[in-house]
């Protein structure tokens, strides 16, 4: 499904790399997880792979179902089923979450050739799917993330997930600033979402999300690069050693 | 600078829809300004003897007075001795026959959208259609005047409603208030009239259209509206003018008079010419607006949405005299390219549990310098009053300002005031936001500045919100329809 070939990435207009020859694979029904230290890159690559305009890609490729997708508009990834749950989930005020919802769903539904919904349709389909994330139904007419709670704005940002129903999810840190029980709370809404169809990676930098939500894949990004692939012992190792450890090993 | 900023700049500064010039013969008028041209314009208006007092006193008054600079704008003063204080095409017509009306102005105002037929207009809306220093036409008239409501030029209203003119006008801005309301009292050449009779709701939206076309003349229209006990009406008033290198000067008064229990809506849609990239020509745009709740539980409510002029230095305000009176102002004002623009309001509390409610959304982008500058001042008797402020500011792309002068006081102290601003810029994050949603980049930024300013959009009759949604997304956005 994604498949990313020794990615390197810079801020626009500046020379320091940022991620310095990336490569993953993630086939479908399958759930990654990237954990890694702070500034090793992980969130940079969410960004990048959802084309973000502040980063440039210098080498290497994204390849989507098939694609190369490297150049192509945030949008336009987005209407191939590429979705981004947001580390900070972005205040937009006087649109309601309704409003951006319907617009999204209706252009993804557009660039597919799909039908879309009429607001009566819509309204429906919203409903059935807020209790995937134990939503209340006044959320829908809120504007977009406004005066929302940290654990509000995660919630929000699986909520949509969950609407959308893209291919593939990347959750930037979807789990820092949510107590426990908000963290089941979503969690259990990413796990209602996962399907063999789909796929998700997750990007973390404790391993207490992996109780919630078990990964088939861990990678651990140091320095723009990822170091280590394996299975979830490899999530338990580094919650034990640190990551300081396991950069003393590799070296 | 991003792609993103980029591709914003570029979407800013539409060309000018309405820039076009109407070819007619205008009438001969001495250039300048001294009290025998003040006399001619009388004269040619043929006004009675209190009005030509009226307007020398205001002439006089006017040499006195010193031209304000206070204002955070920079710009060439005009000539005042280089104006025409009066510009009239020639064909008059009277104002009840449309046939009348010169096809060329006909022609203009059916290219601007707004066609002088009634069977052709937006239903339930009246309009007087003020071109140059004239009134051209007024629709439905009769109409109006079954309901008792007198909707006329001031130049009609002067001769037909002295009793009514002479009582109001000047009676809220003296001509003595500022350089250009003395100014503007000494030579206004047209402008609206209406009176809402007691206990009477208007039975349609009435409205006045702006037109400058002639270059060297400026424009100086006066508007007085009326509202005795009980009545309501709400008002609407449009501009524009051709693509002009000089600088041309509008200096209008707008006086509104609310008593027991009355309801005044005021509506502007501005969108004069702003001048080219360089900031070349448009047109300046100093109003001085002005209501005033007499009478208890009166209301009067301004919402602006300003688009257009080189420099715009504007403060429509409430004074809440009335106990219970309301006063509210609601603006968006957008500048773009080198558009300057200090624009706010005055709620002055006079009356005992008077309200007043301020909500201003400033949109700055290119080089453009926008200010809100207002004023709540809450007197001694006004116990029990309150006011509440919110001034935002957005920024698109970096080379442009925005700015926030509130000024405060209350003299008792179960009264309150409540002031929020803030600044944001329209985030790059924002867009990206949207876009990873699936949302196209100019819709994109459509959502975020309909977002910024919906809560003064609702506030324009529906007739016209769409209009003003439009403009908006031409004036920021070029192609986003």
């Amino acid at each position: 499904m994604l498949e990313i070939k020794n990615l390197h990435a810079v801020v626009e207009g500046e020379e320091l790399e940022i991620l310095k020859g990336v490569n993953l694979t993630v086939n479908k029904g399958e759930i990654h997880a990237i954990m890694g230290p702070n500034g090793s890159g992980k969130s940079t690559l969410s960004k990048v792979v959802s084309g973000h305009p502040e980063y440039e890609v210098t080498e290497g490729s994204i390849l989507f179902e098939g694609e190369d997708i490297t150049e192509m508009d945030a949008d336009e990834r987005a209407h191939l089923g590429l979705f981004l749950a947001f580390q900070y989930p972005v205040e937009v005020p006087g649109i309601t979450n309704k409003t951006l919802l319907r617009e999204a769903y209706n252009t993804i539904a557009r660039a597919n050739e799909r039908e879309e919904l009429d607001p009566l349709e819509f309204e429906d389909y919203l409903v059935s799917k807020l209790d995937v994330i134990e939503m209340k139904d006044e959320f829908l007419n809120r504007s977009i993330n406004t005066g929302f709670s940290g654990g509000e704005k995660k919630k929000n940002e699986i909520f949509q997930m969950a609407v959308l129903n893209p291919r593939l999810s990347f959750l930037d840190e979807t789990d820092s600033g949510l107590d426990i029980d908000a963290l089941k709370i979503v969690s259990d809404g990413v796990n209602k979402i996962a399907n063999q169809d789909n796929a998700i990676v997750m990007i973390t930098h404790y391993q207490r999300l992996l109780n919630y939500i078990k990964p088939d894949f861990v990678h651990v990004m140091m320095n723009g690069k990822i170091v280590k692939s394996g299975d979830i012992s490899l999530a338990e190792e580094l919650e034990a050693n640190g990551y300081d450890q396991m950069q003393k090993e590799l070296a | 600078m991003s792609e993103e900023t980029k591709a914003l700049e570029s979407m800013i500064g539409e060309e000018y829809k309405y820039g076009f010039t109407t070819d007619v013969e205008y009438e001969d008028f001495p250039k300048g300004l001294n009290e025998e041209i003040i006399k001619e314009l009388s004269q040619r208006k043929e006004e009675p003897e209190w009005m030509l007092e009226f307007r020398l006193k205001s002439y006089r008054a006017w040499k006195e007075m010193e031209e304000p600079e206070w204002f955070n704008a920079t710009y060439k003063k005009p000539d005042f001795e280089n104006l025409l204080y009066y510009s009239a095409p020639k064909k008059r017509p009277t104002l009840d026959s449309l046939d009348e009306v010169d096809p060329n102005i006909r022609e203009t105002y059916e290219k601007l959208g707004i066609p002088l037929e009634e069977q052709k207009m937006l239903a339930g809306v009246a309009v007087d259609a003020v071109f140059d220093s004239v009134s051209i036409f007024t629709s439905f008239k009769e109409k109006l005047a079954e309901a008792g409501v007198i909707f006329c030029s001031m130049s009609e209203a002067i001769k037909e409603h002295p009793e009514l003119v002479k009582k109001y006008i000047g009676s809220v801005v003296p001509a003595r208030d500022n350089f250009y309301a003395a100014l503007n009292s000494a030579v206004f050449s047209d402008g609206s009239f209406c009176y809402i009779p007691k206990n009477t709701k208007c039975p349609m939206e009435l409205s006045t259209y702006f037109r400058i076309n002639n270059m060297e003349s400026g424009q100086f229209e006066r508007t007085l509206i009326v509202a005795e006990e009980g009545a309501s009406v709400s008002y609407l008033e449009g501009c524009t003018a051709p693509m002009y290198d000089e600088n041309q000067l509008h200096a209008a008064v707008v006086e509104l008079v609310a008593l027991d229990r009355a309801d005044i809506k005021y509506s502007t849609i501005q969108n004069w010419y702003s001048g080219d990239e360089e900031g070349k020509g448009g047109i300046y745009n100093f109003v001085t607006k002005r209501g005033i709740c007499k009478g208890a539980h009166s209301k009067i409510s301004w919402t602006q949405l300003e688009t257009g002029s080189a420099v715009t230095l504007k403060y429509p305000s409430v004074i809440l005299q009335g106990d219970h009176s309301i006063g509210e102002f609601y603006s968006v004002a957008v500048t773009t390219k080198k558009q300057q623009a200090d624009t706010g309001t005055k709620m002055i509390h006079l009356g005992k549990n008077t309200r007043s409610t301020i909500i201003s959304k400033g949109i700055s982008a290119g080089e453009s310098n926008n200010s809100y500058r207002g004023e709540v001042k809450i007197g001694k008797k006004a116990t029990g009053s309150k006011n509440y402020s919110v001034c935002d500011s957005m920024l698109i792309g970096q080379t442009c300002g925005a700015h926030t002068f509130p000024y405060i006081s209350s003299e008792n102290a179960s009264s309150s005031v409540e002031h929020e601003a803030t600044t944001s810029r329209v985030g790059e994050e924002q867009i990206f936001y949207l876009m990873q949603r699936g949302i196209s980049e100019q819709d994109a930024i459509s959502m975020i500045i309909n977002g910024f300013v919906k809560d003064v959009l609702k506030e324009l009759p529906l007739e016209f919100a769409v209009e003003a949604n439009k403009l908006l997304d031409i004036k920021l956005e070029g192609s986003v329809g």
